[in-house]
């Protein structure tokens, strides 16, 4: 009884004094200078300038265009499964994965494991743009309190 | 507009996410789980608890059903024996197959996403608001239409910005007045499959419509065969007599080659030359325009241009319809010690709807360019008929409908905020352990 009312007042204490606060939010878009494929700006955002390096931003967001160009790929084994699939009425997939869809799970765990080493560490936090419909990249600022001042 | 209910509805849910403890939950209101597709916002049916996407109208999709299933019924009932006995039993076997492979076609079109582009968040949306502000400068009593331009292969194409999703539209992409959404690829709005046919389900549609055109002479060549078979027996009008059903599928048949073949010819074309339907009634990339003017998405020969539209990558559905819906996405803190905050609070975000509800009623009237009703043929430029009371509006009164009022705001505000983390890192729970450690 009494650790339960200690926990009620740790979380209750932990709510009042470390609550992140989202201080802002950056969004990268697309860019459609090559086509229609998945590909995002890099353009490094001035709102980061004093959170992250500008050289680790561009490495970020060009891994992710090169994995969404490997999804995207026409090649020899994207027309043998497109093959496949349209000769088995597509019930193929009940049983196996796109191609498509093995990038995206390569590229979620890409970006967590980018929001543990580079970006969470600095108070960022990257959403996988596939939660966004493909549209951007949204890069979450939060208030670093240590530092004081609030961004 | 419900600030106050709509702020505390986003506390509570900030709160029930952070705790783990089953201690904390007596304070929290049991709400069952709803599933994305209850709330999206465009104009469309699911089905099979959010399996089956299909535009809000399926009555003429019914009909093409219908039609296919008792020609090819009667087909197989009457004329199926004759044939088989008299010319070879394979006859039918091929028809099996291709009725089969119609119908699966048939579905698949009308019940996949066409590459529907979910809307943008709350806070993207004001993100984007705020740029294109600071971009125009002054505003008049008319705001200028948005677009933004972008060089693709040498050539310049405009990116519109669509008032009721709050994007910029991708190349390509196009929003369909019937359904309420953006799709991607945007190639028409087909009632005979009573769906959108864009980048997820073209090809499924192409092939539906060359077996058809198959199926459709097939079954004409041997309806014929076995009426002039029989009828060298029997005489013309008694073999007419003796199988009046086949009469039927003649008429069926001949009505139906000359649409669908030649839709069949004039999908080849598109596919070989990758375009859509779209940008070649607007002739957006005709050499009439002018002489510099060229397709900048094909691939140059025609054997790659069809590869890449059946057989490429199938891309992924964009909405997530059968994800559930959950609220621990960060939400913007209030301004704090004054500093301005860059996203929107609930004020602003009313604030903009408002003003962006005006906006898209005057760009509306200004600019619209989905093909409405195109259906089987060709029906020239793009329209909007009067139709009514806005889409926006429409759709919320169509939430309103179904959930009730109290629920239509919830719904309302969920639907806004849009996009759910569903990464196991939420980031409250980095930042705390990172603070902790």
């Amino acid at each position: 009884m009494t650790s339960w009312m200690e926990s009620q007042v740790e979380t209750h204490s932990l709510q009042d004094f470390q609550r992140p606060a989202v201080s802002s939010k950056v969004f990268i878009q697309r860019d459609y200078s090559s086509g229609t494929i998945c590909k995002f700006q890099t353009k490094f955002p001035s709102e980061l300038e004093s959170r992250l390096d500008k050289q680790q931003f561009e490495e970020t967001i060009q891994t992710l265009n090169n994995l969404y160009a490997e999804a995207e790929k026409l090649g020899g084994s994207s027309y043998l499964e497109g093959c496949l699939a349209c000769l088995t009425a597509y019930t193929v997939f009940l049983c196996m994965e796109t191609h498509y869809e093995k990038v995206l799970k390569k590229i979620a765990r890409y970006i967590r494991d980018q929001n543990e080493k580079i970006y969470a560490p600095r108070g960022l936090l990257l959403t996988d743009p596939i939660e966004r419909g493909l549209r951007v990249v949204e890069i979450t600022i939060f208030e670093d309190r240590n530092i004081g001042s609030a961004r | 507009m419900h600030l106050g209910e709509s702020t505390r509805e986003c506390e509570y849910s900030q709160i029930s996410t952070r705790s783990s403890t089953p201690m904390e939950t007596p304070y929290k209101k049991k709400t069952p789980k709803k599933r994305k597709w209850e709330t999206f916002p465009g104009r469309n049916r699911f089905y099979c608890d959010g399996r089956i996407m299909m535009a809000k109208q399926t009555g003429v999709f019914y009909l093409t059903l219908v039609l296919i299933l008792v020609t090819c019924g009667l087909f197989f009932t009457f004329d199926c024996w004759f044939l088989a006995e008299q010319l070879t039993p394979i006859i039918p076997v091929i028809g099996a197959v291709l009725f089969l492979f119609v119908i699966g076609t048939l579905l698949r079109t009308s019940f996949s996403d066409p590459g529907v582009l979910p809307r943008a968040t709350p806070d993207e949306a004001a993100d984007l608001e705020r740029q294109i502000d600071v971009a125009n400068g002054s505003t008049g009593y008319r705001p200028p239409p948005r677009t933004k331009e972008v060089v693709i292969n040498g050539q310049t194409v405009k990116l519109k910005y669509c008032f009721t999703c709050k994007i910029f539209r991708p190349p390509r992409a196009s929003h369909c007045s019937l359904c309420d959404n953006c799709v991607e690829r945007f190639d028409h709005h087909c009632p005979w499959v009573g769906n959108c046919v864009g980048k997820r389900n073209y090809r499924f549609f192409y092939m539906f419509i060359l077996s058809l055109s198959f199926l459709t002479v097939f079954i004409f060549a041997f309806v014929i065969t076995h009426i002039i078979l029989n009828s060298q027996r029997i005489g013309f009008l008694s073999a007419l007599k003796d199988s009046p059903a086949s009469v039927l599928e003649v008429v069926v048949c001949f009505f139906s080659v000359w649409s669908i073949v030649g839709l069949s010819g004039f999908h080849t074309y598109l596919i070989s030359s990758n375009q859509t339907t779209n940008e070649d009634i607007k002739g957006s990339w005709s050499s009439k325009r002018s002489k510099d003017n060229y397709n900048p998405y094909s691939y140059g020969n025609i054997f790659t241009n069809c590869c890449a539209a059946l057989c490429g990558p199938l891309p992924p559905s964009l909405i997530d319809r059968r994800g559930f819906i959950q609220s621990d996405a960060p939400q913007l803190a209030p301004p704090t010690n004054g500093l301005p905050m860059y996203g929107s609070t609930q004020s602003q975000q009313s604030h903009k709807q408002v003003n962006t509800v005006d906006c898209h009623l005057q760009a509306k009237a200004a600019h619209c360019d989905c093909p409405h009703n195109s259906g089987v043929l060709l029906q020239g430029v793009a329209h909007h008929t009067g139709r009514g009371p806005e889409p926006r509006t429409e759709a919320e009164s169509h939430v309103r409908a179904r959930f009730g009022a109290a629920a239509a705001r919830q719904i309302h505000l969920k639907a806004r905020g849009g996009g759910i983390s569903s990464s196991p890192w939420s980031p409250l729970q980095i930042i705390l352990m990172l603070g902790l450690n």
